[in-house]
């Protein structure tokens, strides 16, 4: 993880996010994959706020993994970590 | 190495993944094949088809490895789950589990599939004849109206 700007303000520093969309997270954000560019993100609650806000998204009840484990809405987010949005799973 | 915990998009193959725990120390060697039904709540599939946070759920499979060497120290486990299409009757995961008595194995094959429902980030989407959509839970007792929300593509 990067280390965030030290100047007054961090949270205005513009970071890159990846995020990872599964099952209907495709279809709601449509496709596997978005970037998000912004300023004012340093956790998972913000990146999910963010999404909400930009595409009119209901994203409740799902679950995220920030660089493949599983997070929690408190838990950092810096430049270039990869956020997914986990649907509850169904594999078996 | 050949991995012991993973996702493929190829056809699983018991045999390959008993051999992968059967060992001299074994007396018991259990296996669960997860298949593909035709009816679920009196509807027809057609098809499945899985998708997976493939890295991520390799990750997580080889964490219910451990959780099982921690219950089970004497057990050996492997698990193979595939993705994208199947039809009925394919399997969609194998689990083998090697202990010395029976019992054990039995036991933590079930644990296994239980996490792997629980933890693991796989998911299927039902086909039918008249419309698809994607499985909500664990339990398969919910799924997202209109497969997405705000979005419709049953029918």
């Amino acid at each position: 993880m990067n280390k965030r700007g030290t100047q007054t303000g961090p949270r205005e520093v513009e970071i890159v996010i990846n995020v990872l969309c599964f099952a209907h997270m495709k279809d709601i954000f449509g496709g596997e994959k978005l970037t998000i560019n912004s300023g004012g993100i340093a956790t998972v609650e913000d990146v999910l706020e963010y999404l909400k806000a930009t595409y009119d998204a209901d994203i409740s009840g799902i679950m995220t993994a920030v660089n493949e484990e599983f997070a929690e809405e408190s838990t950092p987010v810096g430049q270039g970590d990869t956020v997914a949005l986990i649907p509850p799973v169904s594999g078996g | 190495m050949k991995k012991r915990f993973f996702v493929t998009s190829e056809p699983l193959s018991v045999e390959e993944l008993a051999a992968e725990v059967t060992r001299p120390e074994a007396g018991a060697v259990v296996q669960f094949i997860g298949t593909v039904r035709e009816f679920t709540q009196g509807r027809r599939t057609v098809y499945l088809e899985y998708e997976a946070y493939h890295s991520m759920a390799e990750k997580q499979l080889e964490a219910i490895g451990r959780e099982v060497k921690e219950r089970w120290p004497d057990a050996e486990s492997a698990v193979g789950h595939r993705t994208g299409e199947l039809k009925i009757s394919d399997a969609a995961v194998v689990i083998a589990v090697s202990t010395p008595h029976r019992k054990d194995a039995y036991e933590a094959n079930e644990y296994i599939i239980e996490r792997i429902k629980q933890i693991v980030p796989i998911w299927k989407k039902e086909h039918w004849e008249d419309g698809e959509q994607w499985v909500g839970d664990q339990l398969e007792q919910t799924r997202y109206p209109d497969g997405a929300p705000g979005g419709g593509n049953s029918d």
